[in-house]
């Protein structure tokens, strides 16, 4: 009785392992982009392509590399492209800053507003 | 004065949009990693399609140019570009070809090498295609030119042609 339990407490704990595993992999399978379909991340496509890029991510994992590793070889070999999530970069700084000017400039622009409509209410 | 302003700030916004836009629509949106230049390759060791024997990366630092071909059988363009190769390693001497037999059975690669010609110094084997990944292939055929040092010097996504066959003459002279 007391080995039934040994084993199915070792198969849960492989299995649980096994589970954050994949969900670690489709997480970087849907941060890659399939350079030759149309719009689809490698882990909603079945091309040739998207195959073999989710084997080397499959091997990569295995052989201990983080995330940032693997995502760093395949931009080297494709370019910054490969990745739905870009690096912050010169060339797309605005990108990420110019949601939050507009914010603020956008708050200002209320701010003022509503200063002057109480001013002339007070006047 | 006020209302110049405002006249001038609606302008500008709109002017700043469409210039995007224009921009955007002429970008090619076809991406393509044929400008990823001057990248070196990686180390790599690849198995033989004839015999048990291995090619590295530092076997191609002997060469003055490499053309690193990525091929397969059943790949109709690769047919076509084929006469290049043959061309190309017929007239040139400073200019080795290795050519890397991706997800193919060995019997059709030989087929197609006594068929069209073998334009290769190695023939290398690439059967689940993870080799390819380490040179940045995604579609085949595909050639990378590298230097001495191991830099590539050009990237041709789709067969070869006259005109790409007339750039690598003017490359490695």
């Amino acid at each position: 009785m007391m080995l039934k339990k040994i084993i199915f407490f070792i198969f849960l704990s492989s299995s649980i392992h096994a589970s954050e595993v994949n969900l670690e992999l489709i997480e970087i399978y849907k941060n890659i982009r399939c350079l030759i379909c149309q719009g689809q991340s490698i882990a909603d496509s079945n091309s040739d392509f998207a195959s073999t890029v989710k084997l080397v991510v499959q091997d990569q994992l295995k052989d201990g590399k983080t995330k940032k590793e693997i995502y760093d070889f395949l931009i080297s070999k494709y370019g910054e492209w490969i990745v739905y999530q870009p690096t912050l970069n010169k060339n797309n700084f605005l990108l990420w800053f110019l949601p939050y000017l507009i914010l603020v400039f956008g708050a200002l622009i209320i701010f003022f507003i509503l200063k002057k409509t109480k001013d002339s209410k007070d006047n | 004065m006020k209302n110049n302003f405002k006249k001038f700030f609606i302008f500008s916004f709109v002017i700043f949009f469409l210039s995007i836009f224009t921009l955007a629509l002429k970008k090619d949106n076809n991406y393509s990693t044929k400008n990823l230049i001057g990248n070196q390759i990686s180390s790599f060791q690849l198995p033989s399609l004839r015999n048990s024997s291995f090619i590295t990366d530092k076997e191609l630092k002997q060469n003055q140019f490499t053309l690193i071909n990525f091929f397969a059988s059943w790949c109709a363009p690769c047919r076509i570009e084929h006469k290049y190769l043959v061309r190309l390693n017929d007239q040139n001497k400073n200019i080795k070809i290795l050519g890397v037999n991706f997800k193919d059975k060995k019997n059709n690669a030989l087929n197609f090498l006594n068929d069209l010609g073998d334009p290769y110094s190695f023939v290398a084997k690439d059967p689940d295609g993870k080799a390819s990944i380490l040179f940045g292939i995604y579609g085949i055929p595909e050639s990378i030119i590298i230097n001495k040092e191991l830099e590539i010097i050009k990237k041709i996504v789709g067969p070869i042609d006259q005109k790409d066959y007339e750039e690598i003459l003017r490359l490695i002279k």
